[in-house]
């Protein structure tokens, strides 16, 4: 039967737009129970150091004083996705400043806040590494002196500071150097970018009378929140019920725990409601950030643009604790090679410990920092042979039946088309008027990404009345895609969007799904919504024949929620009917299901020399390409983007505006990352920016005038209605085409992110 | 317990006969006591814009604004924008224009550009971008909530 498109391809509003414009909608910290407690943490002073003891007894002194925590009231193990390296609060030593050493629940903020102050722990302060250098220095201080004894997921190749060690080797690389006719050798420097979501991490816990516990917080999962409390609480997943209320964004960092244990502990210890909700510095200090990186990269090509080899090595700072670094790091080795046949590679890297905050998901998962290193290359390589930024990446550009590194097909691959059609819009855009002392430059990008991983799962079932309810688990963090998972279950079942529900996410009632990340809900959870409404549309047109007496080949479900005999245009049964028919008379509520592991191809042992991969399979490559326009003062070196134009093979745009809106958002988040954004530590290893008024997130004036997506559609096979992910990519080329706007304006080439005035000013100084 | 004192604020119209405390902000005062929760806390410092309501029609940092010195002033937080069956034509156009991702930040900008809708009822591109430029967005990338401001514009015209 084929499906018509009735909200598919439409930029619906989403559902919970009115609510948050009402301001209505509420976040965790909107929430309130009845003799809530308030909770706070307690930071270390020192980036490394021994807790020889404790002495709280002036804080439990406190009036109002419910409870206080530290280390020793946990007993579990360390855990950790990748590598077992973590504990609920510093135990035996701190190994960050402001790491959480205590919590406290008091009757109000103040007060908690004084018995934190009056909290006396007993220090043996220990050198600290801050630095990528420190940590692989010989002798260094370990940050995990039992690193070797940590339970780890896949071989990591430790040792010393190194957490995990990661190489992807194809072709012949040591030899392929002598047949380019031109060969480029960089190093590139990133720094941390803070995720600086709106709304700061929280949770609320809260316990019955049998002592479980029900955690509402700000996260990207309700199920890791389940899974990882119940860890660190050493309780029964079944002991503990997570919950999402409206969450004001996530970008990565909400994808693992921040206080949702602190609060469920302080709650079992009180036997009272506990709200923790992090100030804006705490949010800096102790959540996550993306990794700090060094990369040398080398490429090289023939006269005829061909690309042929390309050398990556690459160094992240991993801060504390391992959390997704072994992963990011592996998706940067992979993505190093960018989206071009180059036979010959050598992409490898490291992420070490050191003393900081740990770094961890962030939209992009190291794949911003090697398109900015790669994509720099690229357009020196087009400058060097006279070639065209976009026709250069023209003639590498990977198409359908390539293979990634690692081995991968791809199945679809619209970035030709990306190229072809940014260049001719850009071609045509109008000139804007000339400054003076300002430079104008235009510069491009193009990259690719992935959509998908692990695992999801969904439940629908059809309401005596006709209409649906659908339960995925998936946390909405902002993007919409409550509304997109909505869209896809009405089109497949011909109805309008309000004749389905959507469940909000609960660990108790909704199925398994991993969590809102790798630009994989649209995709992932689109198929399992999917694939369960079909088998909802399959069990009401089998119904429906038993009601109108004739054959299920007989039937089709029409727009409306109607069933009818095929070719004979007044015969219906309604949905409502259906489902009636089959609440009382035969066979049971109609439900459908769907559960699904990413399915593709898997890293391939046999075509590429793979070692330290954290993953063995990915999900849909995703491509896209950008163009920007910048302004570079002369006299300040300040740079301002102009105009953007972005385009994307997205597979299939469910919902046009929200596509749009992940453009332009990934964008100026990418900006800032390009320009002002760095978290800076001092040599005492003290975050010395944790604030707005210091870490500079871009205003609507340092936006640019215009943003301009361009949505490609090259359906993926594997997709719902071919859609697959579009979360990261407006950010992961956004540096990368800066930089490259900023040398074709000045000449001169960023080899620093952010691109502050001080460092564009010196790099035109340099020129004299 | 800080002591505290008496004092009448008007919210939304509506008179509040409070107790407070003598340096309790009105942010504070709006979420804790009035359970007006529709102002965020998204940095406590002035910065980001999330606690922005209107101060006698001028909008202001609840997070920095003293309720003791609010006596005198009308406050208007977003809950006091619409009624319960129908949103401002702000509201609505930052609903159709796609301007709302988290929606964490959407309080503070209706309340800044309701503001600036009264004292200029025809902003230029730029000047939207000046007034959205007093509250931080991270989702967005700020162009659909200055098109939804044009949008209200072009709808009041009509």
């Amino acid at each position: 039967m084929s499906i018509i498109h009735t909200s598919v391809g439409h930029s619906v509003e989403r559902l919970d737009a009115a609510e948050k414009a009402s301001g209505e909608a509420h976040y965790v910290d909107d929430l309130y129970r009845p003799g809530m407690l308030h909770g706070i943490v307690l930071g270390s002073i020192h980036a490394h150091a021994r807790i020889r003891g404790y002495k709280l007894d002036a804080a439990r002194a406190i009036p109002g004083v419910a409870a206080i925590l530290t280390g020793e009231d946990f007993s579990c193990a360390r855990t950790g996705a990748f590598c077992k390296d973590e504990v609920p609060l510093a135990r035996g030593k701190t190994i960050y400043m402001g790491e959480p050493v205590a919590a406290v629940a008091a009757c109000d903020i103040d007060t908690a806040r004084r018995a934190a102050n009056a909290i006396e722990i007993d220090y043996e302060p220990l050198p600290a590494v801050l630095t990528i250098d420190q940590a692989l220095a010989a002798g260094a201080p370990l940050v995990h002196e039992d690193l070797s004894n940590y339970v780890k997921i896949a071989p990591s190749f430790s040792e010393g500071n190194v957490l995990w060690q990661c190489r992807l080797e194809e072709g012949k690389i040591d030899s392929a150097w002598s047949q380019c006719d031109v060969i480029v050798e960089d190093e590139f420097e990133t720094a941390a970018q803070h995720h600086m979501y709106m709304e700061p991490c929280g949770a609320l816990a809260e316990i019955d009378r049998g002592g479980r516990v029900t955690i509402w917080s700000s996260c990207q999962s309700v199920h890791l929140v389940q899974q990882r409390t119940a860890e660190w609480l050493s309780v029964p997943m079944s002991r503990i019920r997570a919950l999402a209320p409206k969450i004001g964004g996530g970008f990565g960092a909400k994808g693992g725990l921040h206080v949702q244990h602190l609060a469920a502990a302080l709650a079992l210890k009180t036997g009272r409601p506990v709200k923790m909700v992090l100030s804006r510095v705490e949010d800096f200090e102790i959540v996550r950030s993306r990794h700090p990186a060094r990369i040398f990269m080398k490429t090289g090509a023939k006269k005829d643009g061909t690309l042929l080899a390309r050398e990556a090595r690459i160094l992240l700072d991993g801060g504390a604790y391992a959390d997704e670094s072994p992963t990011v790091l592996s998706f940067a080795v992979l993505m190093a090679r960018g989206p071009y046949r180059i036979a010959h590679l050598r992409s490898r890297g490291l992420v070490v410990y050191t003393n900081k905050l740990k770094a961890s998901a962030f939209r992009g998962f190291g794949n911003p920092q090697v398109t900015f290193a790669g994509e720099s290359q690229i357009d020196r390589i087009a400058e060097v042979l006279g070639i065209h930024p976009v026709e250069l990446r023209l003639r590498n550009a990977v198409d359908a039946g390539d293979r990634w590194a690692g081995g991968q097909t791809l199945h679809a691959c619209g970035l030709r088309e990306c190229l072809t059609k940014l260049h001719n819009v850009v071609e045509a855009a109008p000139p804007l008027p000339a400054t003076a002392q300002h430079r104008r430059g235009i510069g491009y990008s193009a990259f690719a990404h992935i959509s998908g991983l692990l695992s999801t799962a969904c439940n629908i079932y059809l309401r005596s009345d006709g209409s649906l309810a659908v339960n995925t688990g998936v946390v909405d963090i902002g993007q919409g895609s409550d509304t997109i998972l909505t869209q896809i279950c009405a089109d497949a079942l011909m109805l309008t969007p309000e004749r389905v529900s959507f469940a909000e996410p609960d660990s108790d009632s909704s199925p398994w799904n991993w969590k809102t990340a790798a630009s994989r809900v649209t995709y992932m959870a689109g198929r399992v919504v999917l694939a369960a409404s079909i088998e909802v549309r399959d069990k009401i047109l089998h119904q429906a024949a038993e009601i109108m007496e004739c054959s299920a080949e007989d039937v089709e479900v029409r727009p409306g929620g109607l069933v009818g005999l095929k070719g004979i245009a007044g015969k219906t049964v309604t949905f409502g009917q259906v489902a009636s028919h089959a609440l009382a008379r035969f066979g049971g509520p109609i439900m459908g299901s769907s559960s699904l592991l990413f399915d593709g191809e898997r890293l391939d042992p046999k075509r590429s020399l793979l070692e330290g991969f954290a993953f063995g399979n990915l999900g849909a490559y995703i491509f896209g390409a950008q163009a920007v326009e910048v302004d570079v003062d002369d006299v300040t070196g300040a740079v301002r983007v102009l105009r953007v134009w972005s385009a994307h093979d997205v597979g299939r745009a469910i919902n046009p505006k929200m596509v749009e809106g992940q453009i332009q958002g990934g964008f100026v988040q990418g900006l800032g990352y390009a320009l002002t954004e760095e978290m800076q530590w001092d040599e005492s290893g003290r975050l010395t920016n944790p604030t707005l008024m210091d870490y500079k997130v871009p205003t609507a004036l340092d936006a640019p005038l215009e943003i301009n997506p361009l949505i490609i559609e090259h359906p993926e096979p594997s997709g719902p209605f071919g859609a697959k992910g579009v979360g990261e990519p407006g950010l992961i080329g956004a540096a990368a085409s800066i930089a490259n706007a900023v040398a074709k304006a000045t000449g001169k080439r960023m080899h620093r992110l952010p691109m502050t005035p001080e460092r564009v000013l010196d790099a035109l100084i340099g020129e004299a | 317990m800080n002591p505290t004192i008496s004092l009448t604020l008007t919210v939304n119209g509506e008179r509040q006969a409070l107790q407070v405390e003598p340096f309790e902000t009105l942010l504070t005062t709006l979420r804790e006591r009035l359970r007006l929760t529709a102002a965020k806390r998204g940095c406590n410092q002035g910065v980001c814009g999330a606690c922005s309501v209107l101060v006698g029609g001028e909008p202001a940092r609840a997070c920095l604004s003293l309720t003791a010195n609010c006596v005198d002033s009308a406050i208007t937080t977003v809950e006091g924008l619409s009624t319960p069956l129908a949103l401002s034509p702000l509201q609505a156009a930052m609903v159709s224009s796609g301007a709302i991702q988290c929606g964490f930040c959407t309080p503070g900008m209706l309340v800044t550009l309701t503001a600036l809708l009264q004292r200029c009822p025809r902003p230029s591109r730029d000047d939207i971008r000046v007034a959205v430029s007093s509250n931080l967005c991270r989702c967005t990338g700020y162009q659909k909530i200055v098109d939804a401001v044009i949008a209200t514009i072009e709808r009041s015209s009509v």
